[in-house]
């Protein structure tokens, strides 16, 4: 294995998006030596395509606004199935992860009193998300690629090499987690640009590797989101939560074909874009759910005041959580009452001046013009649902990130829990701030609580890693990579996805089943350097152990739940809220197989659970599950007692460690 | 389905490469990305391109077609002729590692050479107050998505490789303007920009803001204000008074 290059470091980091380049900068600034593990160039990573903004309880724009009703929002849009203390620590931590980003040099649009900004968005009771026009993400990402420069400004000074302690290792994907014993020993990958094999040995990773979109046909997300980091952990013995709960965002072009799929933000609906069938009708009024009925408009004329005036009028329909959104447009569509190309109208141009739009949307403005000669500030736009973002993940930790394997982290979208079946749009950018740096800081204290007891990649693992890499170079024959990978997305998108049912989920498992078989003799063609067929050829193991999580657990969950609709069993249970389904590998005479079980969720701490009204939880809990109904007595059957008197609170800014 | 396209894709690595002919099928509405991807997934499964969002947000893609430096996932097709041949190559002013991919190293070791943001450290947390007219200017530098075009088609480096060394390029001669401009920047650049970073090497033809996806004007709102700022301390006879005069302790 002498070509093999070997490079020890304390923590590795895989993934260079929002949470990962926290991660590091964390790991880093607690003296760790860090790799940062990249899949595309420095900077580029998907984080990049976030729009709206990052959803943060800071008050600017509405002073009523706390961490408690955060939290709340948080719960209800993933429909209480969240892992709460994620969102506890979420909505707390939240405001503090902005305004580090403000230090390092981030420049959000402003108040008029010169504080950071705050828009609408759906599900969030305030306006809450810290934004710059529509392209926050690319304002985050930069941001955190300054940073990491930053420290390697100060590194260099003080060592002499400003990679000293801090490296990112820019188009490098890790195919493998190497352990020793039951604790993580390595990483082992190659560099793309030379295809030259590198074994990180390092005791602790942060799984960083963002979501799963290449499982699917119609997606907004970019070639690297092939569930790499969700295989990585399967693959290493941890556990994933949730799987099927995958959210379609509601907004995305439908044409022209090229680029289905591409993300139309919900800021449009944010600041007065609103949903329009065929024959013109608003029709979000006639999808409010009974969960929701209480906090949205029932008529144009209040959702049109509520813009003006949030305090006297309750919220337009089109700002509901996602998930209902998407229902509800492909709902329309499937009644014919959809636009020309499939999809369902999106009207700013009738509802802010040109000039306003142009400000607010620059990107937006930008894409429909350049990319389908569509003018947002004349005409409606045609939108539809995509696949966009995936709840499930990697069960960790919620305080320090780590899984069940020790020495393995993650963060961000790779993680499960925090959003429960459904994530609210602005959660993800805060998400990946506040848990980035958790992980970072767990995957630090892990490596100091080790000493000097540093476990080791064993010759045998990492032997068995690079034949398995080499692998597709050594058919002579054997099938296209593109091929079997464009079936897959396909099967999904048709058998398991916005929609689903029992026979069409077993219809995809056994269609996934022969995909699985056709995955391991893909064949690549040509060498090891900068090779997009091998790489494809390697994703595919991960793309298909990831798609057959979603399928098994979609078949288990018989209740439809945020991002699971079953047309099947169409009502949300209360006994399935205490449940999470938990996806593992086991080994048999077969091979390996994913495993779905099932896991208690843990009780609601009191406190917090306070801050609902016992009407409200009825909706979600189970009887046995409800405080007693003495401790609710007297409150107003829709007010929310709890949340209006922490609003005459200050912020709670709980130091947490 | 679509009708086919004649293509010449630049093949080869750091040593020799050679354009190739292919005919690739198009569909209505395409960009040149969806027809290289077409050709990989059907004629060339190891073509290296590099490409992340293909949504215009990420600047990975891009290469040279028909010799003007563009992103693929934004250029349409529709805007060739049915006819002609489009001919993809990668950016010229740097490296090839492989067929369209080429070693930008460069830039990210300019960006490394910038002094970083330098707030003033006695600012708390959540404590920052500017206004919304005082951010825009930087602002609309921060637009920039490191597509490297600007970079590929300045001059000043395309045809003289020597001047590397000692110039920053448009990107990060803007990035130089971004942090002066910044209201909370406590840093003075100008000095610099001209003498560690070659801003002086400019002359302004704007090649720069043309290419550039963002529609950022580079030249005027970034490099020129720049230049007035060097040369306003360069040559202002106050300013060269004042700092011939020491100061007492």
């Amino acid at each position: 294995m002498a070509d093999i290059e070997r490079l020890p470091y304390d923590v590795v980091v895989i993934g260079a998006g929002g949470s990962g380049l926290r991660a590091a900068i964390e790991a880093r600034l607690a003296g760790k030596r860090t790799a940062v593990i990249s899949k595309s160039l420095f900077g580029k990573a998907h984080t990049v395509m976030a729009e709206g903004g990052c959803a943060a309880a800071m008050g600017n724009v509405n002073p009523n606004d706390n961490w408690m009703v955060h939290f709340r929002d948080t719960m209800r849009g993933g429909k209480f199935l969240n892992t709460w203390r994620m969102a506890e620590l979420h909505a707390k931590e939240a405001p503090d992860r902005v305004w580090e980003l403000e230090a390092w040099g981030a420049l959000f649009d402003r108040t008029k009193d010169g504080k950071i900004s705050q828009r609408n968005f759906g599900g969030h009771e305030y306006p809450r998300l810290a934004h710059v026009g529509d392209r926050t993400g690319l304002e985050m990402i930069r941001t955190l690629q300054q940073k990491v420069v930053a420290l390697q400004q100060e590194d260099g000074r003080e060592y002499g090499d400003p990679e000293a302690m801090i490296k990112v290792f820019a188009e490098t994907t890790i195919t493998r987690l190497i352990k020793d014993g039951d604790a993580i020993a390595g990483a082992f990958g190659y560099i793309r640009e030379s295809g030259q094999f590198v074994l990180f040995e390092a005791p602790a990773v942060v799984l960083a590797t963002g979501g799963i979109g290449k499982t699917f046909k119609v997606t907004s997300n970019s070639w690297e989101y092939t569930g790499d980091g969700h295989a990585l952990a399967l693959l290493a013995g941890a556990k994933l939560m949730n799987m099927e709960f995958v959210q379609f965002h509601p907004t995305h072009m439908v044409w022209p074909l090229s680029v289905r799929g591409l993300l139309v933000t919900e800021s449009v609906r944010g600041d007065g874009g609103v949903l329009r069938n065929s024959e013109g009708k608003r029709f979000m009024f006639g999808y409010v759910p009974d969960v929701f009925r209480a906090q949205y408009a029932e008529t144009e004329e209040e959702a049109d005041r509520w813009y003006s005036d949030p305090d006297h009028n309750r919220r337009p329909p089109e700002l509901l959580p996602r998930d209902e959104v998407a229902r509800a447009n492909n709902a329309e569509v499937k009644a014919g009452r959809g636009s020309p190309h499939g999809g369902v109208f999106l009207d700013i141009a009738s509802r802010l001046p040109a000039d306003e739009i142009l400000r607010r949307l620059p990107s937006m403005y930008h894409q429909f013009k350049e990319l389908a000669d569509v003018d947002i500030t004349k005409e409606p736009m045609e939108v539809g649902p995509a696949q966009h973002y995936v709840m499930g993940g990697v069960e960790v930790d919620p305080d320090s990130g780590e899984s069940c394997v020790p020495g393995l982290f993650a963060a961000g979208e790779v993680s499960g829990g925090m959003h429960g079946s459904n994530r609210l749009g602005g959660n993800s950018l805060s998400d990946l701030l506040v848990f980035g740096r958790r992980a970072g800081m767990g995957a630090a204290e892990y490596v100091d609580a080790l000493g000097d007891k540093r476990p080791v990649a064993g010759d045998g693992d990492v032997a068995a890693a690079q034949a398995e890499a080499l692998a597709p170079f050594e058919r002579a024959v054997g099938e296209n990579p593109y091929t079997v990978h464009s079936e897959l997305q396909q099967t999904m998108s048709d058998l398991v996805g916005i929609i689903r049912k029992e026979a069409e989920i077993k219809t995809a498992l056994s269609e996934l089943e022969k995909l699985r078989e056709r995955t391991v003799v893909v064949r690549a063609e040509g060498g090891p350097a900068y090779n997009p067929g091998w790489h494809l050829a390697l994703d595919l193991r991960n793309i298909v152990l990831i798609a057959e999580c979603v399928a098994r657990a979609a078949l288990e969950r018989q209740e439809s739940r945020g991002g699971h609709t079953r047309d099947d069993y169409p009502a949300m249970s209360p006994e399935w809220r205490k449940v999470n389904l938990m996806c593992s590998l086991a080994s048999d005479e077969n091979g390996q197989r994913i495993v779905v079980s099932k896991q208690p969720m843990l009780p609601m701490r009191e406190d917090l659970l306070e801050l609902f009204d016992r009407g409200e939880l009825k909706k979600y809990l189970t009887e046995e599950e409800l405080p007693p109904e003495a401790a609710a007595a007297g409150l107003p059957a829709t007010g929310q007692p709890a949340a209006q008197a922490a609003a005459q609170q200050p912020p709670a800014r709980e130091e947490t460690h | 389905m679509g009708t086919k396209v004649k293509l010449k894709v630049w093949r080869g690595d750091g040593g020799a490469g050679d354009l190739v002919d292919y005919e690739v099928e198009a569909n209505e509405g395409e960009v040149v990305l969806d027809v290289l991807h077409r050709l990989q997934a059907t004629q060339a499964g190891d073509l290296a391109v590099r490409w992340n969002c293909k949504a215009g947000k990420c600047g990975s893609c891009s290469v040279e077609i028909n010799g003007m430096p563009r992103l693929a996932c934004m250029t349409r097709m529709s805007l060739f002729e049915p006819e002609e041949t489009i001919t993809v190559t990668p950016m010229r002013a740097f490296p090839v590692i492989r067929d369209l991919v080429t070693d930008v190293t460069f830039n990210y070791e300019k960006a490394r050479q910038v002094p970083s943001f330098t707030p003033d450290p006695a600012i708390g947390l959540g404590e920052f107050r500017m206004q919304q007219v005082d951010v825009e200017r930087s602002q609309e530098f921060r637009k920039c998505i490191e597509c490297f075009l600007c970079q590929n088609v300045c001059h000043v480096i395309r045809d003289h490789e020597e001047n590397m060394p000692a110039y920053a390029g448009p990107r990060f001669l803007m990035r130089i303007a971004e942090l002066e401009m910044h209201p909370a920047d406590t840093a003075d650049r100008a000095k610099a920009a001209q003498d560690e970073f070659g801003l002086g090497l400019c002359n302004i033809t704007k090649c720069c803001t043309e290419v550039c996806p963002e529609n950022i004007h580079i030249t005027d709102n970034a490099l020129i204000p720049l230049k007035e700022r060097v040369v306003s301390r360069k040559y202002d006879p106050l300013v060269w008074l004042g700092s011939k005069i020491p100061r007492r302790r």
